[in-house]
């Protein structure tokens, strides 16, 4: 069923009685083309645009769990294009562009809203840092401006502009960047997908992979075995674990970020801010949540719950900058696990095994990056070359030296 | 989180900075001929397991120690706690 404004009219007539199920529960076949494992934005994205870009048929998605419930359920919804890299800036374009298109094309309202993200600066360091980062973004068209002291009070003026440590010397925007719905981006793409034959089949664990002399026949599941010719893996968080079973070690820990939403509030923050020097960034919900994050714990776990001395760290910062968020409560908090990569960038690539192919390692990054993520794992999956702004995120960039350090951090994933 | 230090006892995990993976005691030869390769796996390669972890915890706000802390990574339980410095003698490193 299409989605629109008289499909709705006639379901209101009818009691909502005609509503379907928005994608099938099909049992696994015995054998398949492509098979991505991981049911999340990267793995349905890349089933979808494997169908609509690349035309291919015999698609099967495997998630352990249910559509929705790992890491794409556990975000903090922001979209954005605001990197500096040659390898990072035109992919997360890309994407950004998906993003604006992406209602439309998915036929799904995933509540994408170009709210503006403001990177507020406090050293005249950190001030030409961004002015180089935004004429950076801007050789891509995704759009910045340098916003001075009185440009930034002018949309916040609620924000501490004093602060003795830090005070707010201005801030780079970036209009296009935003906010979208986490759940409604995986639900949309799991209905478009299923719409053009995408099997999508929950509750199947990966178990194993079935190779022989270097060459992918399928994989071993919960729910049997499922043959395929080509194998991609997008389970973000699980990487460790998944490829493991291939035989390989990865260059990523998995460590767990925080998220935290207060009581919903009337209308106070249009838009997304982050404030660097106290690792915080805060943005409100349609609902009226205000949803803020900061830093990562830093240590390995699988566990998807933090500890408090991070709780502590984050609401500090958010103190620091936005002392009147003291006085709403907090309503809840989450973690998700993190693929932390050594240089903080992802990879998309073959992974030396014939048939299969890799995506992962999207540090806390992954959300803004679904729908390009998905759209050049497909590219690879289907024409064994990497996508053209993709090029970068090779799994041997280490041993060649082509790292994308964006924050220039080094080889220790828990400081990106 | 609370590590048991084996020299001063029970102290919050807040006073310790995050290292990673205790294989990094293990520094390959840089002699070797394939030292490159060893390296690069030295360096950038984790088992990233599910499960048992040893990892490197170092006393930052405390005693300035380093300890090689067994961990659970599933539910943050920690199973023992050694002085770094007595594990990389047991491997046969320094005096």
């Amino acid at each position: 069923m299409r989605y629109s404004a008289l499909a709705i009219l006639r379901q209101v007539l009818n009691g909502h009685r005609g509503w379907g199920p928005a994608w099938r529960d099909p049992e696994p076949q015995s054998d398949y083309d492509f098979i991505v494992i991981g049911g999340g934005g990267h793995g349905l994205a890349t089933a979808y645009y494997l169908a609509k870009e690349h035309g291919a048929a015999r698609i099967a998605v495997l998630e352990k769990g249910w559509i929705g419930g790992g890491n794409v359920g556990r975000n903090t919804t922001i979209i954005r294009a605001n990197y500096l890299l040659d390898g990072n800036q035109p992919f997360y374009e890309l994407s950004l562009k998906l993003w604006e298109n992406l209602e439309q094309d998915l036929n799904y309202n995933a509540m994408v809203s170009q709210r503006g993200i403001l990177n507020l600066c406090h050293t005249d360091s950190q001030r030409d840092a961004y002015r180089r980062r935004g004429n950076a973004m801007m050789f891509t068209d995704s759009g910045a401006e340098l916003l001075d002291a009185e440009g930034v009070r002018a949309m916040y003026p609620f924000l501490n502009f004093d602060n003795a440590r830090f005070p707010i010397l201005g801030g780079l925007l970036h209009r296009r960047g935003g906010t979208a719905r986490h759940d409604g981006v995986a639900w949309g793409y799991a209905r478009a997908a299923d719409q053009r034959g995408v099997d999508i089949i929950q509750n199947c664990e990966v178990t194993g992979f079935r190779i022989e002399n270097g060459k992918v026949l399928g994989v071993e599941t919960t729910r049997g075995y499922i043959g395929a010719k080509k194998v991609g893996v997008a389970v973000a968080g699980s990487s460790g674990r998944v490829m493991g079973q291939a035989g390989m070690r990865l260059p990523i820990e998995s460590h767990v970020l925080q998220a935290f939403v207060s009581e919903g509030l009337k209308p106070v923050l249009d838009g997304v801010i982050t404030y660097g020097a106290g690792h915080f960034y805060i943005s409100q919900s349609d609902k009226g949540g205000l949803v803020f994050g900061g830093d990562i714990d830093g240590y390995n776990t699988y566990a998807q719950r933090g500890n408090l001395p991070v709780v502590e760290d984050v609401v500090e910062g958010g103190m620091a900058v936005m002392p009147m968020i003291g006085r709403t409560r907090l309503l809840r908090m989450w973690g998700g696990v993190m693929d932390m990569s050594m240089d903080g960038s992802p990879f998309i690539d073959h992974t030396g095994i014939e048939g299969l192919y890799f995506n992962g390692g999207w540090c806390y990054g992954g959300f803004k990056a679904t729908p390009a993520s998905g759209f050049c794992f497909a590219h690879l999956m289907a024409t064994d070359r990497p996508h053209e702004v993709a090029t970068g995120y090779r799994l041997d960039r280490f041993k060649t030296g082509r790292m994308i350090d964006e924050r220039g951090a080094g080889a220790q994933p828990n400081l990106h | 989180m609370i590590i048991n230090h084996p020299l001063l006892g029970p102290r919050d995990a807040s006073e310790f900075t995050y290292l990673g993976d205790a294989s990094l005691i293990d520094r390959p030869d840089w002699q070797s001929e394939t030292a490159q390769d060893e390296f690069h796996d030295y360096v950038y390669l984790r088992d990233n397991p599910a499960g048992t972890h040893r990892e490197l915890w170092f006393h930052e706000q405390g005693d300035r120690s380093w300890l090689v802390v067994t961990r659970n990574t599933l539910t943050h339980e920690i199973l023992a706690t050694e002085l770094a410095r007595d594990v990389a003698r047991k491997m046969g490193r320094g005096k």
